[in-house]
């Protein structure tokens, strides 16, 4: 970073330089300035989730079209990941306490025999990002904690992910479970992850497949626009 | 031959190399290993071409490679025999494969096959994080860089959190390979075992094409 960037003192900015400013050090992945420019947003009298959509969510924005575009790569997506993470974990309990409006709730996990979590981390990131409610499940989940999880959370979304090609096919073993106990038609089924494709993701019976994070948001808001569509004209 | 060198085949591959019929069309990352096995067992109707290894890092674009180098060789040969495994392409290796109407070799990876397909997956050993000699050769251009590491140490346990183990596949025996990878495993903060592999399923498969 240059000297001229270091001497900028983030609290002289007005509003504008300020998400301008939040921007730059999301992409450059700088957590300190942004949990500093978090803070003093909300020291400003922003409500949290103007903060969350409008300062967060838009920088992770231009990252991720970045990431898809191949100017940034994974190392620098993990940054600013982390330094979105740091304004979030303020913004949080926030958000809980004005009541912010919750587009849907989403259940994530990683599936069995599989351990890798950056991809389902980033979706689930954005996803908390755009409004949603996400449980987490981690890495390595059988039909029967996706299962207990839907019965428990009854959630919108569910969503998985693989990382291999050897552990993508246990999606449309959870996929048949779920046709089996005649609750496939509750959810919507989202799923991700490299090997995966628009193509494997039809084959198995999910609703969709996402190839970022970016797309996952996109499609889980329409999925949640179709259903209270559903429910309006039901 | 001259073994090529391993900057050469991580980031050009390697032009057909051989007066064979038959063309064996690999991942550069098993050149060495292909032109040891080729050279002992005398197959001198197999010509060696290997795309750029490199294409490990970015799955998605070895079928479109691949699909290329058939079709720019095909006149020139016999028969094309495919040497990657599914390497990460979902299953779309196999089927452009099959559109192609050439062979394969079988599994899911390099590290099953040297393995033997059958032991991998009967191990079942989902944390642990895999070398063959070549990767351990080009470690730092495979997983260092990529990933960031030499610029960002702290992502470290983000991408190798949930690993437990490095298991160095060895196709020679080569203590100096032995001592990098159990810096590697240092590296990456995870347990190391050692793992001679030899040729494993690769020889079996290239075998079938002699």
């Amino acid at each position: 970073m240059s000297d001229e960037e270091d001497d900028i003192i983030l609290s002289e900015l007005d509003d504008e330089e300020l998400v301008a400013q939040m921007f730059d050090d999301l992409y450059d992945g700088l957590k300190e300035e942004i949990e500093e420019g978090v803070n003093i947003l909300l020291e400003r009298k922003w409500e949290p989730y103007d903060i969350l959509t409008k300062a967060l969510v838009g920088g992770m924005t231009i990252v991720g079209n970045d990431f898809r575009d191949g100017i940034l790569f994974v190392p620098e997506v993990l940054l600013a990941a982390n330094a979105m993470k740091g304004g979030m974990a303020i913004l949080k309990p926030l958000l809980i306490e004005t009541g912010a409006p919750r587009v849907g709730k989403m259940v994530i996990g990683t599936v069995k025999g599989d351990i890798h979590d950056i991809g389902k981390n980033l979706v689930g990131m954005m996803m908390e990002g755009a409004g949603f409610e996400v449980i987490d499940l981690g890495i390595n989940n059988s039909v029967e904690t996706y299962f207990e999880a839907l019965d428990t959370e009854e959630p919108d979304i569910l969503g998985m992910s693989a990382l291999l090609t050897t552990t993508m096919p246990y999606m449309k073993v959870v996929i048949d479970q779920m046709v089996e106990k005649g609750i496939r038609d509750n959810y919507t089924v989202l799923v991700g992850g490299a090997p995966l494709n628009e193509e494997f993701g039809k084959a198995i019976g999910a609703d969709a497949y996402c190839r970022d994070a970016a797309v996952a948001v996109e499609t889980a808001k329409e999925f949640m626009t179709r259903k209270h569509n559903q429910l309006a004209a039901g | 031959m001259t073994t090529p060198d391993d900057t050469t085949l991580r980031d050009e591959g390697l032009a057909p190399v051989g007066a064979g019929r038959v063309l064996l069309l690999a991942c550069g990352a098993l050149a060495r290993e292909i032109l040891a096995v080729k050279e002992s067992n005398g197959w001198d109707h197999m010509t060696l071409a290997c795309l750029p290894a490199i294409l490990h890092n970015t799955p998605d674009k070895i079928v479109p490679a691949v699909r290329e180098a058939v079709s720019k060789h095909k006149e020139n040969f016999d028969k094309i025999f495919v040497v990657y495994a599914d390497c990460g392409t979902g299953g779309l290796l196999k089927v452009a494969c099959d559109e192609m109407g050439v062979e394969m070799v079988e599994g899911p990876h390099c590290y099953s096959f040297y393995d033997g397909n059958a032991e991998f997956e009967a191990r079942g050993e989902v944390t642990s994080f895999f070398l063959t000699d070549f990767l351990c050769r080009q470690f730092d251009a495979f997983v260092t860089k990529p990933l960031g590491l030499d610029r960002h140490p702290e992502l470290r346990d983000l991408y190798f959190g949930n690993y437990e183990k490095l298991v160095y596949q060895a196709q020679q025996r080569d203590p100096a390979l032995e001592e990098k990878a159990k810096a590697c495993a240092a590296f990456l903060g995870l347990e190391y075992e050692y793992r001679f592999t030899g040729y494993g399923d690769l020889e079996t498969a290239l075998t079938s094409q002699a």
